[in-house]
């Protein structure tokens, strides 16, 4: 069981959570993740990165997007709630490398696994650019915490109502067109985004980082539900990840296993906001009865 | 074998009953005793269901059976057991009607008799060397062994209130157990009842193991596990679930910083092998410990209630032909798929799966494909499994294994339409904790190399045992591999 200590809604669908967790906090590295579930007779098992971590106070912040039955349930969980099953940390940390200039680029609630990778860097001693991307301005998160952070940083959306109005590919390929590249780009976000910007770096050779999350039930490579194939092998996201070598991933295969259960997870979706209306409705209703 | 109901089954065992004369059988009087046969459910009615198929032997039809026991007095069965109960002590419990006496005798040497009875291939162990089976020249006619086991556990679990088991004094010495399946439940039950604390840390939310995880509830009901944990949490050995040694802390970070003083390594063999061939990561390729667990642990069969979601497929193929594979088909028979396919590449005489459990697969409607082998899987323009392409296979001479090498026949290729595909083909040692521990020696398998009497590991007080030192095995073997550990550990505590 594990308490949380503080809740913030950072966008229409995006919450940040700090949990207790002292375990996890002291182990943690950059890069890692955890495996959540509410419910333990029946609740589902599913990964979320680690954004931050307090060491001292025992904690570990989680940033997740209410999209599924599960992250929906989370988002409905308040301050002093706890959740029955934190599993972490888990995966490979980030492999630091001795560079220059790293380029980051996080795309939607990306942004927050990356900020540990983009923090490590940035206290070795490299220089940091990180590129942020998001459908709109309000979707946009951590933005203060990478502007503390990056040497530069790129703001884009899609419908330009903040920032450069392009996707993250943009502002990435001129960071690979500049004189002196960039000695890695690390790229996380949605796998869409995640495949094109390794298109674009792959053409100008630039060594680019991906981090990806797949289905997952243990987390420690006992079901291979997570694997993907990379450089033509098959890897378990959960124990040889979750990062890897973004010219090497095989995306569309991936996405199509992202989506083995999209039919069985929109139909859990659409009964839990059924579950939900109901509730409110016959709140509304209990509500006019006491107005009577 | 057609199927028998088990108000038949009773029946017969009461009129067999009324015609015996307890008090002097001979050898040869009990060697006429029809053996008794475990009352199943209806394989029409269990295909739909998930509840246990075997239903366990009335007391009518376990006393019979007992009394087919001969009680040779060198006890030729006890031999075959990993874990050294005295079976005929037990058997004679029961013929005698003194079910909490031989409740007893069986908790002396194993604290799993519901598991044990029910998931032991006795057939390969006590029941192999029953001198019963041999004067009968068949081991399937041997007492059944297991099935009395079974029944006596059931019997505590209705009639026997809490167990109390004798702890030693504090010792102030701690172990941790780093797994809580089989080995890890044994290991700390005998570690604990000599007074030392001991923690069990498991990775999943639910503490058991291949037991909670791997093992259907047609075969294993959970609750049964959870009654077995419970004793021992009432033993007082702590239970620590989602904790993965190697990453929340690891092995070194326990015996170091976090003040124990002995560690043993029973981790499992969790990782599965895929076959390498094409087509293997289409949607709709699964291991068979993903499926399995999506079903067990997370009890996605209940699709109504349970929010891990698990493939609804009408035709279906299970690559293997062991106890995994047979668990594999028949949970896919129960989740309603048209057709399950069990494709082996060797014939049926090799297949490592328990008889029992190929019989139950056969009477439940799974489509046995013996000595054919998939060649590739096929994928349609969303990566769905199609179908896959198969081989024919004829049997050459002997292998490493002993059993005669499958050889593929040429140009015998044929298609199978499928819409899921189940890999069923075993299990590597999880490298987890080995690359996190430095100074653990592995073998080229990566299973931890024991010292065969002490099951200590190259590191002085870290100790190992079941599958991640086996291998894939069987429960019983972990169980007796946890038990000798647990006897080497307790020495050396007293030695700290």
């Amino acid at each position: 069981m594990n308490k949380i200590i503080n809740k913030k809604q950072l966008s229409d669908e995006v919450y940040q959570m700090v949990i207790e967790a002292p375990l996890i906090a002291r182990s943690r590295k950059p890069g890692q993740f955890i495996l959540l579930q509410i419910d333990t007779d029946f609740g589902e098992r599913i990964p979320l990165t680690i954004a931050n971590a307090d060491d001292k106070n025992g904690t570990i912040t989680i940033i997740f997007q209410s999209v599924g039955s599960t992250t929906h349930k989370l988002a409905d969980k308040n301050v002093g709630d706890y959740i029955e099953n934190v599993l972490g940390p888990l995966g490979q940390p980030t492999h630091l490398k001795e560079l220059a200039w790293v380029v980051c680029v996080g795309g939607g609630i990306g942004v927050a696994p990356m900020y540990p990778i983009a923090k490590a860097y940035k206290d070795a001693g490299v220089k940091l650019t990180v590129i942020m991307g998001a459908r709109n301005k309000d979707l946009l998160i951590m933005e203060e915490d990478m502007k503390a952070l990056a040497d530069e940083l790129i703001i884009c959306t899609d419908d330009g109502s903040y920032g450069r109005k392009c996707l993250v590919t943009e502002p990435l390929k001129e960071c690979c067109q500049r004189d002196s590249q960039p000695g890695e780009v690390i790229a996380i976000g949605p796998p869409i985004m995640m495949k094109f910007c390794c298109l674009t770096t792959k053409e100008f050779e630039v060594p680019t980082t991906v981090s990806l999350n797949t289905i997952m039930i243990d987390g420690t490579g006992m079901c291979g539900g997570c694997r993907v194939t990379v450089g033509g092998e098959t890897k378990f996201v959960c124990v040889d990840g979750p990062e890897f070598d973004g010219h090497k991933v095989d995306f569309d295969n991936m996405m199509k296993r992202l989506g083995a259960y999209k039919k069985q997870e929109t139909a859990a979706h659409d009964k839990y906001h059924k579950h939900v209306c109901k509730a409110e409705e016959q709140a509304d209703e209990l509500a006019k009865q006491g107005d009577k | 074998m057609s199927y028998i109901s088990k108000d038949e089954l009773q029946k017969k065992a009461c009129a067999v009953l009324e015609n015996l004369d307890c008090e002097n059988l001979k050898a040869k009087d009990r060697m006429q005793i029809p053996l008794q046969e475990m009352p199943s459910q209806d394989p029409m009615v269990r295909r739909h269901n998930m509840q246990e198929v075997a239903i366990g032997y009335t007391p009518e039809q376990a006393k019979v059976e007992a009394e087919r026991c001969l009680q040779c007095k060198n006890a030729p069965c006890m031999k075959g057991c990993p874990v050294g109960i005295n079976i005929p002590k037990f058997i004679k419990e029961i013929a005698e009607g003194n079910f909490q006496q031989a409740v007893d005798t069986i908790k002396l040497a194993s604290l799993l008799p519901a598991v044990c009875g029910r998931v032991c291939p006795q057939e390969k162990q006590c029941q192999l060397y029953c001198t019963l089976g041999k004067a009968l020249k068949d081991v399937d006619k041997s007492v059944s062994i297991g099935r009395l086991e079974r029944f006596i556990a059931d019997w505590e679990a209705e009639n026997s209130g809490a167990v109390h088991i004798d702890i030693k004094p504090a010792t102030g010495k701690k172990v941790a157990v780093v797994g809580s399946g089989p080995a890890g439940i044994t290991v700390a039950a005998d570690v604990r009842r000599e007074g030392h604390e001991v923690t069990l840390f498991e990775a999943f939310h639910k503490p058991g193991g291949v037991l909670m995880y791997g093992i259907p509830e047609f075969r294993l009901p959970k609750d049964i596990v959870q009654r077995e944990i419970t004793q021992l949490k009432d033993m007082g050995v702590k239970v620590e679930t989602n904790f993965v040694v190697g990453r929340t802390l690891t092995l070194p970070q326990l015996l170091e910083e976090e003040g124990f003083n002995v560690a043993f390594i029973g981790s499992g063999a969790g990782l599965p092998t895929f076959m390498n061939i094409e087509g293997e990561n289409l949607v709709g390729v699964f291991s068979a410990n993903e499926y399995l667990t999506r079903s067990n642990l997370m009890r996605a069969f209940d699709r109504k209630n349970a929010a891990t979601p698990i493939i609804q497929s009408n035709r279906i193929a299970i690559l293997g032909g062991g106890n995994v594979a047979m668990d594999s088909a028949r949970t896919a028979v129960r989740l309603g798929a048209e057709e399950v396919h069990l494709i082996y590449r060797r014939s049926e005489a090799e297949m490592p799966a328990r008889i029992e459990e190929v019989e139950h697969a056969k009477e439940e409607g799974v489509i046995f494909h013996l000595l054919e082998n998939v060649k590739r899987i096929f994928g349609d323009e969303d990566d769905c499994v199609t179908g896959v392409e198969c081989l024919r296979y004829e049997l050459g001479e002997p292998d490493d294994s002993g059993r005669r090498r499958p050889i593929a026949i040429e140009n015998s290729e044929f298609i199978i339409e499928l819409d899921a595909v189940i890999v069923a083909i075993g299990n590597k040692s999880n490298p987890l904790i080995p690359q996190t521990t430095s100074g653990l020696e592995i073998n080229k398998w990566g299973n931890i190399i024991v010292d065969s009497e002490t099951a200590e590991t190259s590191i002085k007080n870290v100790y190992a045992g079941g599958d991640i030192v086996l291998g894939a095995a069987t429960v019983i073997l972990a169980m007796g591999e946890g038990r000798k550990a647990a006897e080497a550990i307790n020495k050396r505590l007293t030695e700290l």
